[in-house]
């Protein structure tokens, strides 16, 4: 579903990703850790579009599309999700009617007809319920001065909402309590299917004992050094990143 | 001949032909020698630094219609609420129009300026306020000399007007240029209500000048609601001298739309004259082209215990220029007083610009006054957010500012009005609405 080839990504000059390749395939659940400043958060924002990262060099597919010059809504129009690891506030616009805009917009570029208002409400209501949110939570200005799992949560709820092809989470589980991440985890195992695929940014394999990953890659001063499965996590956890440093250097 | 001169000599022949026993006679001279004397102001005045009446002294300017044009109300039906009965008090070409009003004279005056001015039953209210709340600068002692048609209000004590006034200023463009100036008295007695929109349109592209004056006198507990929709064609300008009188524990409360016209100054003055009494003046200013928008406001706390609560959010796109002069004086006498300023504004292209200067001027000592200027643009991460969730550029952007300006809106009380300026913010914009904010 995704294919990224030889990737690297500068801002202002400054070189963030040297070299990232990367192969997700629908159905699969990639974890992708790392220390902090090692490019997790640019890699996710490059493949969601954000413009101020320049793409020096590589490719991106979403099946077999090349997408790294396409706007950020156009992917997101093609299924591309980013669950942000700092959720922007927009005071003045519900949740709702956040969320209802961005899926008749996503939807108008398909050139489908706008969501029935009931269908939409019914929709609202069943995801909500789903991620333990509050009725009065959803009349609120979109994440202003929303607890950080609040702010959370309702990405995921964004996400349920979208159902998007591939999903990208990154560091969804900060400021996250137990039993939150657990509802959020439950969102997230909801919402996968033989279909979708979805890309989990964490720095604790805490995450990973609910959203089990088939893959984990260790990204490191902008490049994959690492690869393998959820076992990798437990060691990441277990003895920290200095290990891999030494492989790599070896 | 300048516009000055041509209004100098304009003014013998129109004393000429009013009654020598005005009970405004006195007044209206007065009022001319202020006038001859400052003429229009220039950039040279600090409170003009930002705003040139250059451009609008230029044209040649009919100062009396020759004729009563009328209107058909299909042609600006448009302009007026609909689902909600209103008083309507209107001009055409500065000549009422009994055919599009619909004026009143149960328990409560909703009526005509002249016909104030030429009733002897009217003559104690005349000279208990005309002209008393009104500043004595040259422009509104411009308006004063001349002042002859407008709205007057007249409400008694505990009132409550079911039905919002609104007072509609029409230009047909039937002269090549036109000058109008209105005169507004507004009276709303102890413990009553009203609610009043004003509306400046023209219906050409013919050159418009207006220099209207309007005068509100809350007395205690009375509680004004007053909308201003400034959506003017780009070829009509407008000098607004609004000036509220207080009594004690009276709540007046000023909303300002500025959407359209070439030149809009709004000079707002509010005078706190009993204590615990509550002001509000808010506005939305969105500009496009070169339009320019000054406003220039005025809240003076006199007495104790009072508040006042300013809230000006401002979008200037492409080479658009807007001022926000905001003034607050709080005298010694005035302890307790909290006073409230916030103005906000968004800067869209390189090309638009704002002046904004709050002015505070404190003598009390035991008061609350705080005061906050933002000049910004639109948060780009923000715009990425929300493109990232499929919103396609243009309408993030749209998005974006409709939030922004639309936090002021909560407060205005008649649904319907409310509904209408969300529309109009969202046309200015171009955001296409999915939904009701
Ligand atoms: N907008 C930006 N401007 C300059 N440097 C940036 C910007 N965004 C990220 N960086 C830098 O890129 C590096 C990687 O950051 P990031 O992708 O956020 O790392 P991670 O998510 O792995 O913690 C860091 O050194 C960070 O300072
Ligand atoms: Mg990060």
């Amino acid at each position: 579903m995704l294919k990224i080839k030889d990737l690297h990504a500068s801002v202002e000059d400054k070189d963030i990703l040297n070299g990232v390749s990367l192969n997700v395939n629908a159905g699969e659940v990639h974890a992708i850790m790392g220390p902090n400043g090692s490019g997790k958060s640019t890699l996710a924002a490059v493949i969601a579009g954000k413009e101020e990262f320049v793409v020096e060099k590589g490719e991106i597919f979403l099946d077999d599309q090349d997408i790294s010059e396409m706007d950020p809504e156009e992917r997101a129009h093609k299924g591309i999700f980013l669950s942000f690891q700092y959720p922007v506030e927009i005071p003045g616009v519900t949740v709702t009617n956040f969320i209802k805009t961005a899926i008749n917009e996503t939807r108008k570029a398909k050139g489908l007809e706008e969501m029935p208002a009931s269908d939409m409400l019914k929709k609202i209501k069943a995801k909500a319920d789903m991620l333990d949110i509050d009725r009065k939570f959803l009349s609120r200005s979109l994440n202003e001065g929303f607890s950080g799992g609040e702010k959370k949560r309702n990405e995921i709820f964004q996400m349920a909402m979208m159902e998007p092809k591939l999903a990208i989470l990154d560091e969804t589980d900060s400021g996250l309590d137990i039993d939150a991440l657990k509802v959020v985890a439950n969102g997230v195992n909801k919402f996968r299917n033989k279909d979708n695929a979805v890309i989990v940014i964490t720095h604790y394999q805490r995450l990973l004992d609910y959203i089990v990953p088939d893959f984990v890659h260790v990204l490191m001063d902008g490049k994959i050094v690492k690869s393998g499965d959820k076992e990798l996590a437990y060691k990441l956890e277990e003895k920290g990143y200095d290990w891999i440093k030494e492989e790599v250097k070896a | 001949m300048s516009l000055k001169d041509k209004l100098l000599s304009s003014y013998i022949a129109f004393e000429d032909h009013l009654e020598e026993d005005s009970p405004i006679h006195d007044i209206r001279n007065e009022a001319i020698k202020v006038f001859e004397a400052e003429g229009f102001p220039t950039k040279k005045l600090e409170a003009w630094k930002y705003t040139s009446l250059n451009s609008l002294l230029k044209e040649n300017y009919s100062i009396f219609p020759k004729q009563d044009h009328s209107l058909e109300f299909k042609q600006v039906k448009k302009y007026f609420l609909h689902d909600v009965d209103t008083y309507k008090v209107v001009f055409v070409d500065g000549v009422y129009s009994s055919f599009l009003s619909e004026t009143t004279h149960d328990k409560i005056d909703v009526c005509l300026l002249s016909a104030a001015l030429n009733k002897p039953k009217y003559k104690p209210v005349i000279e208990a306020y005309f002209n008393k709340a009104a500043k004595q600068d040259s422009l509104s002692s411009l308006n004063t000399a001349f002042a002859k048609e407008g709205a007057y209000v007249f409400i008694p004590n505990h009132k409550e007007v079911e039905k919002p006034i609104e007072i509609i200023n029409f230009s047909t463009g039937n002269e090549a240029a036109i000058m109008l100036q209105p005169r507004n008295l507004i009276v709303v007695g102890e413990n009553s209500h009203v609610q009043i929109i004003e509306r400046h349109q023209s219906l050409s592209g013919n050159a418009v000048f207006t220099n209207s004056v309007t005068e509100i006198f809350a007395e205690k507990r009375a509680y004004v609601d007053y909308y201003k929709i400034q959506n003017d064609n780009t070829n009509a300008s407008l000098i607004d001298n609004t000036n509220i009188w207080q009594e004690q524990e009276s709540n007046c409360r000023v909303h300002t739309f500025s959407f359209g016209g070439k030149l809009t100054r709004n000079n707002l003055n509010f005078y706190q004259k009993g204590e615990r009494c509550d002001s509000t003046l808010k506005g939305i200013t969105i500009l496009e082209d070169k339009q320019h928008v000054d406003h220039n406001t005025l809240v003076h706390h006199i007495e104790p215990n009072c508040e006042s609560h300013q809230d000006y959010k401002g979008i200037f796109g492409d080479a658009s220029t807007g001022v926000f002069n905001g003034k607050v004086v709080v005298e010694k006498e005035a302890q307790k007083t909290d006073a409230f300023q916030q103005n906000n504004n968004i800067l869209i292209h390189d090309k638009a610009t704002i002046n904004a200067k709050p002015q505070l001027e404190i003598f009390a000592d035991d008061v609350k006054c705080s005061h906050g200027c933002t000049i910004g643009q639109l948060d780009e991460e923000a715009l990425f957010y929300m493109r990232s969730r499929g919103i396609a550029k243009k309408e993030a952007r749209a998005l974006l500012m409709y939030a922004f300006a639309n936090n002021v809106l909560e407060s205005v009380k008649i649904p319907e009005l409310k509904v209408r300026i969300n529309k109009l913010i969202a046309n200015k914009i171009g955001v296409r609405l999915g939904f009701e904010l």
